[in-house]
């Protein structure tokens, strides 16, 4: 009711094929892999991220240490964020073509599906 | 001034010629809500760009910094990683999964009736805000440049909300999209062109850009004091410096990704690989245009100075006037018009977010239980609900006036989205055991706490002196709650809700169809595909 997204017709695809895609071996790597890179990723980035708040909050007299002229510890631990954020990135697109091309085998294999099991 | 007018007027017949081609291109709801889903990645890039580069963060985030120094550019480091967020978490599943809003995502596992109405009501909240602040930027611009030529910030006001009405009820996303990629790519110019400017004063040595940086003078509280700008503290000092400063942090990691007129423009691209795309080239774009800001904000403390920026034109104006100072009167001009396009191209998509949101989750979905009774009914409502909330944004923006600092009010938005519509949107994505009353729970709770904490935190309750210059607080009284940043309480406190609420109840519906949206999230199976040629 009300799920106007889920009328499209998908190949292959009922009640039964969804949990059977679910539960193929190849799904189930395809997130395990997935995982391996975005929750650790994304812990990296929340840390480094929170520490510049912890940095400057908790500790002031650190952060305002004057490392190149005037140039604070805090002002370049807050130009590290970008630094980190664009690296994530990259990365981020590297790894993604990886589950791009497993997610194909999985469409493939999703499309060869008998109607119901 | 009659030169600032005419740049004006070149600026706003441009986005008429754009909108203009787009209604002609453009016909039909998934045409009208998603631009067909064919916008390529690097242009959509540039126009999530153009979404965050809003009034707030162009006009607001350099105010704060030629304030606030260090404390300033929290935001901009804020503005930037919001977006890894959406990157790791959120724009490939939304994409895989989304039609036009929010409301669809949560819908399919869930009773959708009551779960789309409150995903209505939040982001029509948010989308509030958020437009409020960028009439209260385009009204001031309007009263800094124009007022000469016989222009209030009322009429100012006023004029935004005419525009876009016209951008929203004849253009659509496609208008919208192409209105902010170019808009995005004339306001990163002006950031270089701005910080080449400023640079030169100083021959190009960064050292002594620096140097002048650390040593800012100003008054504050009619003594004269000289402070450094690149160390914290300056707004956020004890006692409740360090924890609002986490808690603006957990709003930027989470609000972001809950913006609906943001996550919306995830829908109009091909597929998830494009949506990945996209946010890569918008990181770019953004945190280029957020280091500049930091040169820009401290230069405008540096070459304008603080007390100069409060006398004449509010923290809001330090941006243009900066520009002026630097390029004299035909880059204010031109930086002036590419801000006040910025928000009427800014102001364009809020309203498609909102006024999509209530009449397909509202109208269609809520209302007539998921059908169309005439083809089209759901564009004309759109646009009837863009002219009610635009004009209900255009009379409290008039009552508010030009003072508010106006990334301070979009932050009022995003600490929404961060509490209500990121909780639920990021366990219905990932937790098989989230349902329907896990939604209720942290849309209500999220929603309803940040504003209380809002309302009941110092931004709203203060006791000013009898003569105080500036603003006034709402409400004379001592602030029940301590912290500007309610983040640090009311984003848990929507998970917290969302998951007690959840465990509390069984719905084995919701938790049945889990492995369906996991399969379609992942491989985009199912998912709509852009509009044939």
């Amino acid at each position: 009711m009300g799920n106007a997204a889920t009328n499209e017709s998908v190949p292959g695809a009922n009640e039964n094929n969804w949990k059977a895609i679910a539960n193929s071996k190849a799904f189930k790597d395809l997130i395990a892999i997935k995982k391996s890179f975005i929750v650790p990723a994304f812990a990296i980035f929340l840390l480094h991220y929170l520490a510049l708040a912890v940095l400057a909050g908790y500790a002031p007299k650190l952060a305002a240490t004057r490392v190149i002229g005037t140039v604070t510890i805090v002002y370049l631990f807050a130009l590290s964020q970008f630094a980190v954020g664009w690296l994530i990135a990259a990365l981020y697109l590297v790894a993604a073509a990886r589950f791009d091309a497993l997610t194909v085998d999985i469409i493939a294999r999703a499309c060869e599906l008998p109607e119901a099991e | 001034m009659s030169v600032s007018l005419a740049v004006f007027l070149v600026f706003v017949a441009g986005t008429f010629g754009i909108t203009y081609w787009a209604a002609k291109r453009s016909s039909g709801a998934s045409a009208y809500f998603a631009a067909g889903r064919k916008i390529a990645a690097w242009q959509n890039g540039f126009a999530v760009a153009g979404d965050f580069m809003s009034a707030a963060s162009f006009l607001g985030l350099i105010g704060l910094i030629a304030l606030q120094g260090l404390d300033g550019i929290f935001y901009a480091v804020g503005g930037f990683v919001a977006f890894v967020t959406i990157l790791l978490l959120m724009a490939e599943p939304l994409r895989n999964l989304g039609k036009y809003t929010i409301g669809d995502v949560l819908a399919y596992r869930l009773s959708p009736r009551l779960v789309r109405a409150l995903a209505t009501f939040s982001t029509l909240t948010i989308a509030t805000f958020y437009m409020i602040a960028q009439m209260v930027g385009a009204g001031a611009l309007v009263n800094l440049l124009l007022a000469d030529s016989g222009i209030t910030y009322n009429m100012g006001v006023v004029g935004v909300g005419a525009l876009m009405m016209i951008y929203v009820v004849f253009g659509g996303m496609l208008a919208t999209t192409w209105v902010q990629i170019v808009k995005a790519m004339l306001l990163s110019a002006c950031g270089v062109m701005l910080t080449v400017l400023v640079l030169e004063r100083f021959q190009f040595h960064l050292i002594d850009f620096f140097a002048a940086a650390s040593q800012i003078a100003y008054h504050q509280k009619e003594h004269l004091v000289v402070r450094d700008f690149l160390q914290p503290g300056l707004h956020y000092h004890l006692p409740h410096g360090p924890v609002d400063l986490l808690s603006l942090s957990l709003m930027f990691v989470f609000g972001t990704a809950g913006m609906p007129h943001v996550l919306v423009k995830f829908y109009t691209v091909p597929d998830a690989k494009t949506a990945r795309h996209s946010v890569v080239w918008a990181m770019f774009v953004i945190g280029g245009f957020c280091v500049l800001a930091t040169v820009l904000g401290l230069a405008a403390a540096v070459i304008i100075g603080p007390d100069s920026i409060l006398a004449r034109g509010g923290t809001n104006m330090a941006g243009p006037r900066l520009a002026q100072a630097v390029g004299g009167d035909l880059v204010l001009a031109f930086v002036s018009a590419v801000a006040f396009a910025t928000i009427l191209a800014v102001v364009a998509g809020l309203m498609i977010s909102a006024s999509t949101s209530f009449a397909h989750d509202f109208w269609t979905n809520v209302i007539h239980h998921g059908r169309e009774r005439t083809a089209g009914e759901s564009v004309l409502v759109a646009r009837a609900a863009a002219l009610a909330i635009g004009g209900a944004s255009v009379l409290i923006a008039t009552r508010l006036g030009p003072g508010s600092n106006v990334l301070i009010l979009a932050t009022f938005g995003m600490v929404v989205a961060a509490s209500a519509n990121f909780p639920v949107l990021a366990l219905s994505i990932y937790w098989r055991r989230f349902n329907t009353a896990g939604a209720v729970a942290g849309l209500t709770v999220g929603l309803l706490g940040s504003l209380a904490l809002i309302l009941a935190g110092p931004n709203f309750m203060g006791v000013d002196a009898a003569h105080a210059s500036g603003g006034h607080h709402l409400i004379q009284a001592e602030p029940w709650f301590p912290y500007e940043n309610v983040g640090i309480v009311s984003v848990p406190l929507g998970f917290l809700a969302a998951v007690i609420a959840s465990l509390l109840t069984k719905e084995p519906a919701a938790e049945a169809k889990f492995d369906e949206l996991m399969v379609r999230a992942n491989t985009g199976l199912g998912a709509e595909r852009a509009a044939a040629p």
